[in-house]
C-alpha cells in the first residue's frame, strides 16, 4: 500500500524530474479525468470485454462455429447446449457471436487506422500549403462527400469483387472526406497562429510543422470524431455483410447472420436479434467512450 | 555599424481592389547595440514592419540589410540565428500541446545546438524561471511566465537583434515592469540590439535610445529619448501623441 501510494504521489507530481516522467503524469491524469466519467467507463468495460472475447474465442466458444447439426437447426433460446439457439443450418449462435467479434474488430481496427489518416493528411495538406493544391483536394473530397456512403461503398465491392478485405476498403475510402473537411478546418484556424509564425521564425519547414504542430492540434478531435463515427463503420460493413458483399458464408460476421436469419424472422426471431443486438451493443460502447474522450482530449476543456 | 537599415519599406495585403497598403516608404537604421522604438496608434502598420522584416508578411518592396547582409524574399537559416522575434501576446504565441521543454528543445534542435538538456535549464535560468517550470504546459502558466518563456524561446539561438512586438500589451501592470526589467537586463548582458514596437510611450521612453512615431504606414518622425522627454517633436502628429500621453 505504502508503494502504491508513493508511485500515485510521483504520478501526480507539480515538478516532473524527467521528460518521461512528465508524460506519464500527463497519462495518469488523463486516464483520472476519464475514469471519473462512467458512461465512458462502461463504453470502455464493454470494448476491453470484446477484445478479450475476440482474442479468447477458441476457449470460450462452446462450439465450432461452422459445424452444421441439421437435425437440431433453429433451436430457441435457452435450448439444451445452446444457450442462443441455433440458425437455420444448426450452428450455435453464441459461437458464431464470439468468433464474429473477431471480423468486426479487424474490420474496425482496419478502417479506424486507414480512415483517418488518410484524412487527416489530406485537410492538414490541403489547409497548410492552401492555393491550387487546396482547390484540387478539396474538391475531390467534395466529390466523394456528394456520394451517400453506402451506395458509393456497393460500387467500390461491386467493382472490386465481395469479401472483408474490399468491404473494409470500400468503407474506407467513404470514410475519410468528412476527417479531411475536420482536420483542413482546424488547421485554417492553426496555420495563422503565433505559435505557427514563432516556429516558422526558428526556420522550420513545412512538413515539420504539419507533423509536429499541426497534427498534435488536429488528433484530439480526429480520434473523438473516429470513436463516434465507429457505430457507423460497424453498420456500414454489417449492411455490407447483410446485401451479401461484405464477408462471405459462412464466415460469422453479423450482417451477413442477421441477413441470413431475415428469413425467419416471424417464426424464429432470436436468429436475427442476437447478432443485432451485438452490433447495437458494440456501436453503443463506441458512443460512449467517444463521449468520454472528448472531453478528455478537448484541449479546450484543459484550460 | 548598423545592425538593421531599413530602406524605403512599402509593405501590402493583397492585390489589385483589394489591396491596402499597411507601410509606405519606411526608412530609418538601427546601429548595433541600440534599442529602437516605433510608436504609433493601432493599425498604423508598426507591427507590419517587423513581419516584414521577420518574412511573416511576404508582400514588400525596399531594401533589408540586416547585419550588413540585404534580405532576399526567401530567409537562410543563418538569417534566424541572427534575428528574432517576441510576440505580443504570449497566450497565443505558445503551442498549447507542447511543454516549455519541447518548446525550447525544439527551437535549440533547430538551430542545430547538440547540448539541449543543458542549455534549456539555463534559458529558464535566464529568464527568471527555474527548473520547476521546465515540464509545464502553457495553460498551467501565468502570462508573466508565458510571456517569459517566449522571450527565452527567442534567445534560444542567441541572435544579436531582437524584435519585440509590444511584448507587455497583454500583461497587467506590475508584470509589464518585471519583463521590461527582464529585457533590459538582458540587453545589458549580452549586448543585443532591440527593436521594439509599442503603443505606450512611457515604455518606450524607459526601454528606447530613440524612437519612429507612425502615422497611416509613414513615419513621421525619428527622435531620441532626450527630445521625448523634453517634449520636443518636431512633427504636429507627434506633438500630439506626446501630449495626449502625459
Amino acid at each position: 500500500m505504502a508503494e502504491t501510494q508513493t508511485l500515485r504521489e510521483w504520478l501526480l507530481t507539480e515538478t516532473p524530474t524527467s521528460r518521461r516522467h512528465a508524460k506519464m503524469s500527463a497519462l495518469y491524469q488523463g486516464w483520472l479525468s476519464f475514469r471519473s466519467n462512467t458512461m465512458a467507463m462502461i463504453g470502455l468495460g464493454i470494448l476491453v470485454a470484446l477484445v478479450v472475447v475476440a482474442a479468447g474465442a477458441p476457449l470460450i466458444a462452446p462450439h465450432d462455429p461452422f459445424v452444421q447439426e441439421l437435425s437440431n437447426r433453429l433451436a430457441p433460446l435457452g435450448a439444451e447446449g445452446h444457450i442462443l439457439g441455433t440458425d437455420s443450418l444448426g450452428r450455435d449462435i453464441l459461437s458464431r457471436l464470439i468468433y464474429g467479434a473477431r471480423i468486426t474488430l479487424y474490420i474496425v481496427a482496419l478502417v479506424a487506422l486507414i480512415a483517418p489518416i488518410a484524412g487527416l493528411l489530406v485537410g492538414t495538406v490541403s489547409g497548410y500549403v492552401g492555393g491550387w493544391t487546396d482547390t484540387v483536394l478539396m474538391r475531390i473530397t467534395d466529390i466523394f462527400l456528394a456520394f451517400p456512403r453506402l451506395v458509393l461503398a456497393l460500387a467500390f465491392v461491386a467493382a472490386l469483387g465481395a469479401g472483408i478485405e474490399n468491404a473494409v476498403l470500400a468503407i474506407s475510402l467513404t470514410a475519410w472526406p468528412p476527417y479531411a473537411r475536420i482536420a483542413r478546418a482546424e488547421t485554417l484556424t492553426i496555420r495563422s497562429s503565433d505559435y505557427i509564425s514563432a516556429i516558422k521564425l526558428q526556420g522550420a519547414g513545412a512538413l515539420r510543422i504539419i507533423t509536429k504542430h499541426i497534427w498534435p492540434l488536429c488528433i484530439s478531435s480526429l480520434i473523438v470524431r473516429v470513436t463516434l463515427d465507429m457505430a457507423g463503420i460497424i453498420l456500414a460493413a454489417a449492411g455490407l455483410g447483410f446485401l451479401g458483399l461484405g464477408a462471405q458464408p459462412p464466415s460469422p460476421e453479423w450482417g451477413a447472420m442477421i441477413s441470413e436469419g431475415r428469413r425467419f424472422i416471424l417464426d424464429h426471431w432470436w436468429v436475427a436479434t442476437m447478432p443485432g443486438l451485438a452490433i447495437f451493443t458494440v456501436s453503443l460502447a463506441f458512443n460512449l467512450l467517444g463521449d468520454g474522450l472528448r472531453d478528455v482530449l478537448d484541449p479546450k476543456a484543459g484550460e | 555599424m548598423s545592425m538593421l537599415t531599413v530602406q524605403d519599406l512599402n509593405v501590402w495585403f493583397g492585390s489589385n481592389r483589394d489591396r491596402v497598403d499597411a507601410v509606405i516608404g519606411a526608412s530609418f537604421e538601427i546601429p548595433r547595440g541600440e534599442s529602437f522604438g516605433l510608436v504609433g496608434e493601432s493599425g498604423s502598420g508598426k507591427s507590419t514592419i517587423l513581419r516584414a522584416i521577420t518574412g511573416l508578411a511576404p508582400d514588400w518592396s525596399g531594401a533589408i540589410t540586416v547585419d550588413g547582409q540585404q534580405i532576399g524574399k526567401a530567409r537562410p537559416k543563418t538569417f534566424f540565428k541572427t534575428v528574432q522575434m517576441v510576440f505580443q501576446d504570449p497566450y497565443a504565441s505558445l503551442h498549447p500541446r507542447h511543454s516549455v521543454d519541447q518548446v525550447l528543445g525544439e527551437t535549440l534542435h533547430l538551430h542545430g545546438f547538440k547540448d539541449i538538456d543543458s542549455r534549456v535549464v539555463k534559458l529558464l535560468d535566464d529568464v527568471g524561471l527555474g527548473q520547476k517550470f521546465r515540464f509545464r504546459y502553457p495553460h498551467q502558466l501565468s502570462g508573466g511566465q508565458r510571456q517569459r518563456v517566449a522571450i527565452a524561446r527567442a534567445l534560444a539561438p542567441e541572435p544579436a537583434l531582437l524584435l519585440l512586438d509590444e511584448p507587455t500589451s497583454a500583461l497587467d501592470v506590475s508584470v509589464q515592469a518585471e519583463i521590461l526589467n527582464l529585457l533590459a537586463d538582458l540587453r545589458a548582458d549580452r549586448g543585443l540590439t532591440y527593436l521594439m514596437v509599442s503603443h505606450d510611450l512611457s515604455v518606450v521612453g524607459h526601454m528606447c535610445d530613440r524612437l519612429a512615431v507612425m502615422k497611416d504606414g509613414e513615419i513621421v518622425e525619428v527622435l531620441d529619448v532626450a527630445a521625448l522627454r523634453a517634449m520636443e517633436a518636431a512633427h504636429p502628429y507627434s506633438k500630439q501623441l506626446l501630449e495626449a500621453s502625459v
